[in-house]
């Protein structure tokens, strides 16, 4: 520690911390543009300006080392000085447009115009303008508010790992650009938006829709995938506007991946907002009452063996708990939460979540991917390993792949084979990478659901713990053994036993007949096609897509920003979301559904608030009573790769599907047709 | 930043002589230190680009090239190429004019140098190309040859101790096809006085035993 005065306040910071971090660690506010504790110090706005004893001039402090006993002093007549000065410079080129620029309200520059702007402009030569750049779908540029901070280059660069913007020419004509024109890859692009201090860089979607403080923030988790990203839902008169990130250090740092933040527009679309039932192969609109009454007329006499529920990607716990618990009352032993078919190893609730934690990557030192696709299964996760690859170093963070990650993972990687074969060579045999995993301290395995939805999923994952058993990856203290899950509701579905009791069917078993009567809760991401033609679909969710296409009763629910919901990330964390806009139409949340609906079927359910389904959901964990998948063994090991499970990132679910801005970005990152932005 | 994508052509690949160039540049620097190589590279794809077309510029597609070459994004190659004006982006005459206007190459008459440029090849401003496609007429900064202003460089090659006159007699021998030799274009040697030396004309064992110089 090195002990430095600021304004006369000592402070005791780590030796190499900057003298930025010094006047923050003394709770002095240091005005910045280009610095961002993220990123890489670039160190060329030159706002943060401070004065420390002793040294000529003004110095910049975000670049500024600190050594025992400096002085800095941050508020003197030379430091504002300074800061005007430079607040002059950056407005020579800037425009004053800020009554139509979408950052205004939660612009730093506009803010800190306040505290060191002038007010009047001794410049009258010709302000610079530059050309807008088509960044695609999502970001959008107004570049002459632009004033070179370069945190979108470093950002790109360092967390995102898709190199694409940069700063062409020089002096006073330098440009942010990708040069040739071109959408950006990456599947953070949207921290783009956040990361800009000005209005170069805003949302592209959300332009010109609403000003920052007409908005209601509300807290609430991501459900796009299965990190449990911390969001903030802004919503204004009942329609959520923009979704933007929350900081957690231990799950998200402070990213969202594009698809949490701009699948907005497809909450308001394809909705499903009373309910239906279909009679004589049409669907009818209908109240609540018939359609509890159609349902009841359908499951009288029918025994519990013959009916079957499925939960979707999407759901919180408490709708999971209301379902299982409804299903057990009806005496079906027909659960699953598993669209996508995979299976578990349920004897341990470690052996099924990101047992290390997405923290837990920090510390990691040898890591093997097995089956997943962490860039667009989990871009933030990615972007936390791609974070250890660059602090380690050169080859000091060895990452080695078995299954398909794409041409660019944003790390370097050994790919190991593509499939199961590959993976029990690997076991088998003594590569010169298991060499590497043996001899790390935290060696880390990854297995992704390409590697579990699949007939030898119980002999792939034998063969990972094995495999986790042989190089010390599960020891005191430290368990590598990790599953990346792509579902939101995955992890508390498995948690409440929503899966086949003893007797029961899987997902596949209850497709083509094999149950008379199925509740959808949400669920669209298996063969719906493949449900048996005599089978009665109870559909219970909040889009339009393939399950209600195919249901007879159609139930509508609430989407994630329209309830409080519990939600379990992959790495098992419990996390509450809250309630920002209502529901549209006659759409009620999801465990009320269920409530009303045991009722009317004789089945009351033990809760009537959502407290008492919580407290419900505490004691309710009978995990125990499943019967576990895993160690099987029956059917060997699959010649197949492991391969992808959803065609592309963009579009996974009924959300996103129903977002005209998810499905353009589909469009434009369409796999071999590279369609340039226009 | 518009036109970027227009006038590219599709394809780029290095020649014989551009890959043995590369091998001894890339031989200079540690294989993970080779991104230092960009600087090189560009003026190769540059030069490469006069020899086999006649307009020494570098495409996009021969930054993609050097990126691949050197493992980096092709975005820093871009960064590089666009941020000095050695390297010309957009296709550019057969001879490339750089007129230095800095303080001791206008004090010494550049203009009169720019002026019968614009003359001798009729073009209007700078960064202009002209109607015959021979010429191209940029503005440079100091060149570092200050003790020869005013120069103008053609190419790698710099001619010195210009006027109007000498200029335009320049730009006809190569519009010619000749290529006048390059340094000074009056009577000295490198930046020697002219018309031969004008101080220490004795030996110095004439002015032996001073021993004072």
């Amino acid at each position: 520690m090195v002990r430095v005065i600021v304004d006369g306040i000592p402070v005791d910071v780590p030796a190499g911390s900057s003298a930025l971090q010094a006047c923050e660690a003394a709770g002095k506010e240091i005005p910045r543009f280009c610095f961002h504790e993220r990123l890489s110090v670039a160190g060329n706005c030159r706002m943060c300006l401070v004065q420390v004893v002793r040294a000529p001039k003004p110095v910049a402090s975000c670049g500024f080392p600190v050594a025992e006993g400096m002085q800095i002093l941050t508020d003197t007549e030379v430091v504002r000085k300074a800061r005007r000065a430079v607040m002059e410079f950056l407005l020579i080129n800037h425009p004053l447009d800020c009554p139509i620029c979408d950052q205004g309200g939660e612009c730093d520059l506009q803010d800190q115009a306040y505290g060191y702007g002038s007010g009047i402009s001794r410049y009258h030569e010709e302000k610079r303008a530059v050309t807008d750049k088509n960044l695609g779908p999502l970001v959008k540029t107004v570049m002459t508010r632009c004033i070179q901070c370069t945190r979108c280059v470093r950002f790109c660069t360092e967390v995102a790992g898709t190199p694409e913007l940069g700063a062409v020419s020089r002096g006073e004509n330098v440009e942010i650009t990708t040069y040739v024109e071109k959408a950006l890859t990456s599947e953070l692009s949207g921290n783009l938006i956040d990361i800009c201090p000005v209005g170069a860089l805003t949302s592209k979607p959300g332009a010109f829709q609403a000003r920052p403080w007409e908005m209601k923030k509300t807290d609430a988790i991501d459900v796009m995938d299965a990190v449990g990203t911390n969001i903030q839902i802004q919503a204004r008169g009942g329609e959520v506007k923009r979704i933007v990130p929350r900081v957690n250090d231990d799950i998200n740092e402070e990213w969202l991946s594009d698809k949490g933040r701009f699948s907005v527009d497809g909450l308001k679309r394809r909705r499903l907002d009373r309910p239906w039932v279909r009679v004589h192969g049409k669907l009818q609109a209908v109240s609540w009452q018939d359609a509890f009454v159609a349902i009841a007329r359908r499951l009288n006499g029918v025994p519990g063996s013959r009916i079957g529920a499925i939960v979707g990607d999407l759901c919180e716990a408490e709708s999971i708990m209301a379902l299982r618990d409804l299903m057990l009352a009806l005496g079906s032993p027909n659960l699953d939460c598993r669209q996508d078919g995979a299976l578990y190893d349920t004897s341990s609730r470690s052996r099924y979540i990101f047992a290390s934690g997405i923290a837990g990557i920090d510390e990691a030192d040898a890591l093997l991917v097995i089956g997943a696709d962490p860039r667009h299964d989990a871009p933030v996760l990615n972007a936390r390993i791609r974070k250890r690859y660059l602090a380690a170093g050169r080859s000091g963070f060895p990452i080695g792949v078995i299954g398909d990650v794409g041409a660019d993972p944003t790390w370097a990687c050994e790919r190991l084979g593509d499939g199961p074969g590959a993976l029990r060579d690997f076991v088998a045999g003594s590569h010169a990478f298991a060499e590497i995993l043996k001899n790390a301290k935290k060696p880390m395995i990854i297995i992704g659901q390409e590697a579990l939805a699949r007939e030898d999923a119980a002999d792939v994952q034998a063969l990972c713990t094995q495999l986790a058993e042989s190089v010390g990856a599960i020891a005191e203290g430290w368990n590598g053994l990790n599953v990346l899950h792509t579902a939101a509701s995955r992890v508390a579905g498995l948690d409440l036993g929503f899966l086949p009791r003893p007797g029961g069917r899987s997902v596949r078993g209850m497709l083509s007949g094999g149950v008379d009567v199925l509740w959808l809760l949400g669920a669209d991401e298996f063969p719906v096609h493949a449900i048996g033609p005599e089978t009665f679909v109870i559909y219970q969710g909040h889009h339009g897509d393939a399950g209600a296409a195919r249901a007879d009763v159609i139930l509508p629910g609430a989407a994630y920003t329209e309830k409080s919901g519990t939600w379990v990330n992959t790495e098992g964390r419990v996390q509450r979301g809250f309630q920002a806009v209502f529901p549209p139409g006659e759409a009620r949340e999801d465990w009320r559904i269920l409530r009303a609906v045991s009722e009317v079927l004789g089945h009351t359910l033990p809760y009537d608030t959502l407290e008492a389904l919580r407290e419900r959901l505490r004691l309710g964990n009978d995990a125990e009573a499943v019967q576990p998948d895993v160690p099987g063994g029956q059917s060997g090991l699959d010649a197949r790769p492991f391969t992808s499970l959803t065609q592309g990132y963009y579009l996974t679910n009924p959300i996103s599907r129903a977002s005209p801005t998810m499905n353009e970005c589909a469009r434009v990152h369409a796999p071999h047709t590279a369609v340039a932005a226009e | 930043m518009s036109d970027v994508n227009r006038e590219q052509p599709e394809h780029f690949e290095f020649d014989e002589i551009s890959e043995a160039e590369i091998t001894k540049i890339l031989a200079k620097y540690p294989p993970e230190r080779k991104a230092s190589g960009s600087l090189p590279l560009l003026y190769v794809a540059q030069r490469q680009m006069g020899r086999q077309t006649g307009s020494a510029w570098v495409p996009v597609v021969a930054m993609d090239r050097i990126a691949e070459r050197l493992e980096i994004a092709p975005i820093r190659v871009y960064e590089v190429a666009t941020f000095y004006f050695m390297f010309n982006t957009k296709p550019i005459g057969r001879y490339h004019l750089q007129a230095c206007t800095t303080t001791s190459c206008w004090l010494r008459g550049s203009d009169d140098v720019v002026t019968a440029c614009k003359k001798a090849t009729g073009i209007k401003h700078f960064g202009e190309t002209s109607a015959d496609g021979l010429f191209t007429l940029s503005e440079v900064e100091c060149l570092g040859a200050c003790a020869n202003a005013p120069i103008l460089q053609v190419d790698d090659d710099y001619y010195e101790d210009l006027d109007g006159p000498r200029t335009e007699a320049l730009i006809e021998a190569l519009r010619r096809g000749e290529r006048p030799e390059p340094g000074p274009t009056i009577d000295r040697m490198g930046s020697a006085p002219e018309g031969g030396r004008k101080v220490l004309l004795e030996t110095v064992h004439d002015a032996s035993g001073s021993g004072q110089g």
